[in-house]
């Protein structure tokens, strides 16, 4: 169940976006992925959810690699997208209903009804997805993306946009979610990190600076702060 | 891919652009069949569709642009595109879910037609008088023709994400693959080839069905014509440049 990323890489022209990273996500664990702006962490997960090719290097997702089984990858990974695009044209429940039924889900009606539950959508569900403010389409995206129960959770800035109270609830909802799935999730929020995640890595240009779990990072960097060390490496 | 043809088809019902290019089609074929003198059946005198059956191609390069424009064009400015490609989805299935959806609209644009025929051979002489083979043919040929116009839409729809480009460059490439082999075949410097440019327009092979003679020729001359099209399709798409 686990996400074993072998040197991956993705060069645009001269410009390596990602330059031949490796890291591992295991189960049962939330893996935190930091970086600065155009760091590469959303190419990265791109080329994970098998929206990009690599240039080159390989992606394991519970033992099947992106490249050779795109298809049965592709429906073990549920996907946030960063900036949560979503067809504002559409209602909510009918959007969530097309979503189970590009996975070919049984029981879609009753599955709806639990993530919609699950997210904390139930006050907004029979509207139009354009309507919805920024956290309540956030909370779609995440709907989406946990409604095939998916093994690996790949969320890209999940908490963006979000008042403080959203914010508590989306966090236990991933640290709930994280007990039983490899979750790997990328942000900015370094408060974010202590509080949801096991394991961290750090990508700077395109380059891996760590990857480790946090207390071990702490203890590296002689206690210092999870601000001063990513300041530190990103430098 | 089921999934992904309905989203289409319901997302064209439930926008109004559909039904204005549909309706706007539907005007333009009404008033040049039926009232305006040059073109109008009435003034023609024979209880014959063939008037019609030469227009609707040139109306039809602007209604399916319009229909097929915003398939992946939209998708890629809004940037939803990944919510598809992310799925348990070939690139194959996503667009030939959208190339369905488009042709289930130009269907429904056709279909109102068929009062044409019933008009036509009401105003026969003596009543009934009217090909229908010829006309059964030339919807078939209509058919394709809006098949292929379709293919080529989405493919110009899927090379940029703003709709505008999407739609002059289908028109252009719809107009050009129509008529535009025959015009350029009637140049001097292709004499020698000049059949064979002919052959490659769709004008050509859509007269030889609309004549009713179904030739497996011309229908694998259009398989061929959608299949090249939605093949360009899936490599623009699976560049994934953007």
């Amino acid at each position: 169940m686990s996400v074993i990323v072998k040197n991956l890489a993705k060069h645009y022209g001269e410009q390596k976006a990602v330059n031949q990273i490796s890291f591992e996500a295991k189960p049962g664990r939330i893996l935190g992925f930091l970086g600065p702006n155009g760091a590469g962490k959303s190419t990265t997960m791109k080329m994970l959810t098998g929206y990009l090719a690599p240039t080159s290097g390989e992606a394991e997702i519970c033992n099947l690699t992106i490249q050779t089984a795109p298809l049965a990858v592709k429906k073990l990974i549920g996907y946030l997208p960063e900036n949560t695009p979503l067809y504002l044209e559409m209602y909510v429940r009918e959007f969530l209903g097309f979503v189970a039924e590009t996975y070919g889900l049984k029981n879609i009606a009753q599955r709806i009804e639990e993530v919609i539950k699950l997210v904390g959508l139930t006050q907004e569900q029979h509207k139009k997805i354009g309507m919805l403010s920024k956290g309540y389409k956030q909370r779609v995206g995440l709907a989406q993306a946990i409604i095939h129960d998916p093994q690996v959770l790949i969320l890209d800035e999940p908490t963006s946009g979000l008042d403080p109270n959203q914010l508590a609830d989306i966090r236990s909802l991933i640290k709930s979610l994280g007990k039983d799935k490899t979750v790997i999730i990328s942000t900015h929020i370094m408060q974010e990190v202590e509080a949801l995640c096991d394991d961290v890595i750090i990508i700077n240009k395109g380059t891996l600076v760590a990857n480790t779990s946090i207390a071990d990072l702490r203890k590296e960097h002689q206690q210092a702060s999870l601000e001063e060390i990513f300041k530190a490496l990103t430098r | 891919m089921l999934a992904v043809f309905k989203r289409e088809l319901f997302s064209f019902l439930s926008s109004s652009m559909a039904y204005i290019t549909i309706g706007i089609f539907l005007l333009a074929c009404g008033l040049m069949f039926w009232f305006f003198p040059d073109t109008s059946i009435l003034e023609y005198g024979y209880a014959e569709m063939d008037g019609f059956f030469s227009l609707v191609p040139y109306l039809f390069m602007f209604l399916i642009s319009a229909i097929a424009m915003r398939s992946f064009a939209e998708e890629r400015k809004e940037g939803t595109y990944v919510l598809l490609a992310t799925r348990p989805l070939t690139d194959l299935q996503i667009i030939l879910a959208k190339y369905l959806a488009c042709m289930v609209l130009v269907l429904f644009s056709l279909l109102p037609t068929l009062i044409y025929y019933y008009s036509i051979s009401r105003l026969g002489m003596p009543q009934g008088n009217i090909d229908t083979g010829a006309v059964i043919g030339s919807y078939i040929g209509l058919f394709l023709l809006g098949g292929a116009f379709t293919s080529v839409g989405i493919f110009a729809s899927s090379i940029t994400k703003n709709q505008i480009i999407a739609f002059a460059v289908a028109v252009f490439l719809c107009f050009f693959a129509y008529s535009g082999f025959d015009s350029v075949s009637r140049l001097s410097a292709f004499e020698s080839i000049e059949s064979t440019l002919v052959n490659l327009g769709i004008a050509e092979h859509y007269q030889s069905i609309s004549r009713g003679v179904l030739d497996t020729r011309d229908v694998v001359y259009f398989i061929t014509f959608v299949a090249l099209f939605l093949g360009l399709t899936k490599l623009a798409i699976g560049g994934r440049k953007w």
